[in-house]
């Protein structure tokens, strides 16, 4: 009775930290200006089936493509099994599903196989992360939490498929003792590798190890249930949101800003008054572009939630290739900082926002970054889930024009060009059909 | 080849006539010397193949790609709706680019602002004069069995996911195509996107259109094709860099094409 009172205790406490987090991270999200994405659901489901659920785009990359999978596959399988653990938690039964018989069998011994897989293949990423020199894992934006934050996600998961498999191992020693509350169910063809290690325990010893790992599992599942949230692992859960929002649209067109054609069509209108004065009630304009995170829509602002670091991305950008500043992902990072920081802020503040003189632009990313993309779309291109860096750092250079008119001056001319002879080079535009001649 | 006139939009409408498509030259196919070349392959390759084609001429202006990827919005929408203007107001429907970057823009960005075409890059065009007879090789087949590579340009590829139409192309002049180690959706940038073309690189080891160069010049080629003006002036400049000039020739594929239907007065220098 008093195992299941803790069981429920910490079950709540679990849930409640979860809940709140996330209540934090939506609000964060939705203070992100409007973006419409109601439209086209049977495509963004296919999109969601086949880049989050099918995991479409991430064995562009073999080697660490499969093992993501492998991971995938048996966090969301394995996961019948915590259903089961509910159960025995809450009523203080042992294997509720027993009675399944072989089906039952066949699930625990896929769910070690499984298991093992998991284990294997994040020991494995946790090589390729400290004991290889890939670029994309040792680069310096993951330098500090961001390194550290991959290694215990790794490090808890391997104790935990560790524990998973250690409880089976003693649970078949207690079942083949015959011990009390032990039923004789499930099969373990992993774990059984693992029973030399309790064999020569007495029986309390057995039933300590194995009540000792059920626990140590259901603790640590959900203390990982609160650290996730906080964490790039989070897109184990943002992905599918985050892919159902994808851009629909080809990756190299910019959307055309309405505030803009607003003006343009006015401009173009020969009927249009330019004197009129706006009307009483109408709102501040918004500013033209990103200056920063809030100015971003929510989501691009979801995309920064979504992203686990990763850095395909980077690895893919021409400017991140050649030695300049800019890298895709560390826009994505900081972007989420930045939210983060503006939540925390606000919800300081009483839940109102106050300016703190900071901005995305200039104090998280430089516009030697934001002047450095060639907007060639290979980091969107690269995303196993359809994020796009491109995106924010293009809106930040339309704040840097037209709010502030800062350019480099070769940008300005360019601009002057195109604004008196229709063409980025100074050649009259008279001149343009000059080739016609020559053919 | 002996020459022969390009009507303009102006000249034909005020003939009675309508072309049956639009040649959207592209600023750098107007004003820059070796992209000018690119315009006459592909206007000769018009000519030859008895397609009904204008251009604008002195009516065109840029599409203002650049001034939109660099954050001028205002001046974008302006073009736009200048270029919107004309194109409406000459009922044209359809438009051939020798340029991505307008490509892109006339038929992805222009269709919300009013602007609807149906907008083919030139090699998709070439590809049909081919398919459809309207366009033969010559017999002198002067790349067969020469090694060709081809530089996939963000534009066509990464944003409009066409990719086959220029390889397709290529095929037909009987060389060996050589894919380079990153091609495709995952072509390298050239580095002049993104309005990179008209300012100096921000500081770094290298330049982007060398590492590319390079991994072009890894697959040993005896020609460089391009689809698109501003990649063909940057692996241009980096084969000179890696002073593999005298070996290796940049070319859009429309000089290609135009070189082996035999449809250029004299082998360019």
């Amino acid at each position: 009775m008093i195992s299941q009172l803790l069981f429920l205790l910490l079950l709540s406490t679990g849930i409640f930290f979860f809940a709140r987090r996330i209540g934090i991270i939506r609000r964060n999200i939705k203070s992100g200006r409007d973006w419409d994405g109601s439209d086209r659901i049977a495509e963004r489901l296919a999109m969601m089936a086949r880049v989050a659920l099918g995991q479409g785009k991430m064995t562009a990359r073999p080697v660490a493509g499969a093992m993501h999978i492998l991971i995938y596959a048996g966090f969301v399988i394995i996961n019948i099994e915590m259903l089961e653990i509910l159960i025995d938690g809450v009523f203080g039964t042992h294997r509720v599903f027993a009675f399944l018989g072989p089906l039952y069998d066949f699930l625990i011994a896929s769910f070690e196989w499984l298991a093992a897989g998991v284990l294997l293949a994040c020991v494995v990423f946790f090589i390729r992360r400290n004991g290889m020199a890939i670029a994309r894992l040792a680069s310096n934006d993951l330098k500090g939490w961001p390194s550290l934050d991959a290694n215990i996600i790794l490090v808890v998961e391997i104790l935990l498929m560790f524990a998973f498999l250690s409880m089976n191992a003693a649970d078949a020693i207690a079942q083949s003792r015959g011990l009390d509350h032990y039923v004789s169910a499930g099969s373990f063809p992993v774990s059984s590798c693992l029973i030399p290690l309790y064999a020569g325990l007495t029986d309390s010893g057995v039933v300590f190890v194995e009540r000792g790992m059920w626990w140590f599992h259901i603790a640590g599942v959900l203390a990982f249930l609160v650290y996730v949230p906080y964490s790039k692992h989070f897109h184990i859960l943002l992905a599918f949101p985050n892919t159902y929002y994808s851009n629909l649209n080809p990756s190299g067109q910019m959307d055309n800003m309405a505030a803009v054609k607003k003006e343009v069509d006015l401009m173009m209108d020969p009927n249009a008054d330019p004197f009129a004065a706006a009307p009483e009630s109408a709102e501040p304009p918004a500013p033209f572009g990103v200056k920063d995170a809030m100015d971003l829509t929510w989501k691009q602002l979801l995309e920064a939630y979504t992203c686990t670091e990763c850095g395909r991305c980077t690895s893919e950008c021409p400017a991140n290739n050649t030695g300049k500043l800019l890298s895709p992902r560390k826009i994505m990072m900081s972007t989420r900082n930045r939210i983060e920081e503006i939540g925390q802020k606000r919800e300081a503040n009483g839940g109102q926002w106050t300016s703190d003189g900071k901005s995305l632009i200039g104090d998280w990313i430089t516009e030697a970054e934001l002047w450095a993309c060639t907007s060639c779309q290979a980091c969107v291109e690269a995303c196993p889930i359809n994020i796009s860096p491109m995106g924010i750092i293009l809106d930040m250079r339309r704040s840097l024009i037209m709010e502030d008119s800062k350019s480099p001056e070769s940008i300005t001319s360019m601009f002057n060009n195109i604004e008196n002879n229709g063409a980025p080079w100074a050649f009259s535009s008279g001149s343009r059909g000059d080739w016609i001649q020559e053919v | 080849m002996t020459s022969f006139h390009i009507p303009t939009m102006a000249e034909m409408t005020a003939s009675g006539q309508t072309p049956d498509v639009l040649f959207w030259v592209g600023c750098a196919g107007s004003f820059d010397d070796r992209a000018k070349r690119i315009t006459k392959a592909i206007a000769r390759i018009l000519h030859a193949s008895e397609t009904s084609f204008a251009v604008l001429g002195q009516e065109e202006s840029c599409t203002g790609d650049p001034a939109k990827r660099a954050g001028n919005e205002f001046l974008y929408q302006m073009q736009a709706a200048q270029n919107i203007a004309t194109l409406n107001g000459y009922s044209i429907k359809r438009i051939i680019t020798g340029c991505p970057h307008c490509f892109n823009a006339l038929k992805n960005e222009y269709p919300e602002l009013g602007g609807n075409y149906e907008v083919l890059h030139h090699t998709q065009f070439i590809r049909k004069l081919i398919e459809t007879g309207k366009l033969r090789m010559s017999g002198k087949a002067p790349f067969k069995g020469r090694r060709i590579t081809f530089h996939d340009p963000c534009y066509l590829q990464r944003s409009n996911g066409e990719y086959l139409a220029p390889r397709e192309v290529i095929a037909k002049l009987d060389g060996e195509l050589l894919e380079m180690r990153r091609c495709k959706q995952n072509a390298m940038c050239c580095g002049a996107g993104g309005a990179q073309m008209f300012k100096e690189a921000e500081s770094g080891d290298r330049e982007v259109n060398h590492a590319r160069t390079d991994q072009a010049l890894e697959t040993q080629p005896e020609v460089i094709a391009t689809g698109c003006p501003f990649c063909n002036t940057m692996m241009t400049d980096g084969v000179k860099n890696a002073e593999k000039e005298s070996n290796v020739e940049v070319k859009d594929v429309a000089e290609l094409i135009a070189e082996a239907a035999d449809l250029l007065d004299a082998p360019t220098p």
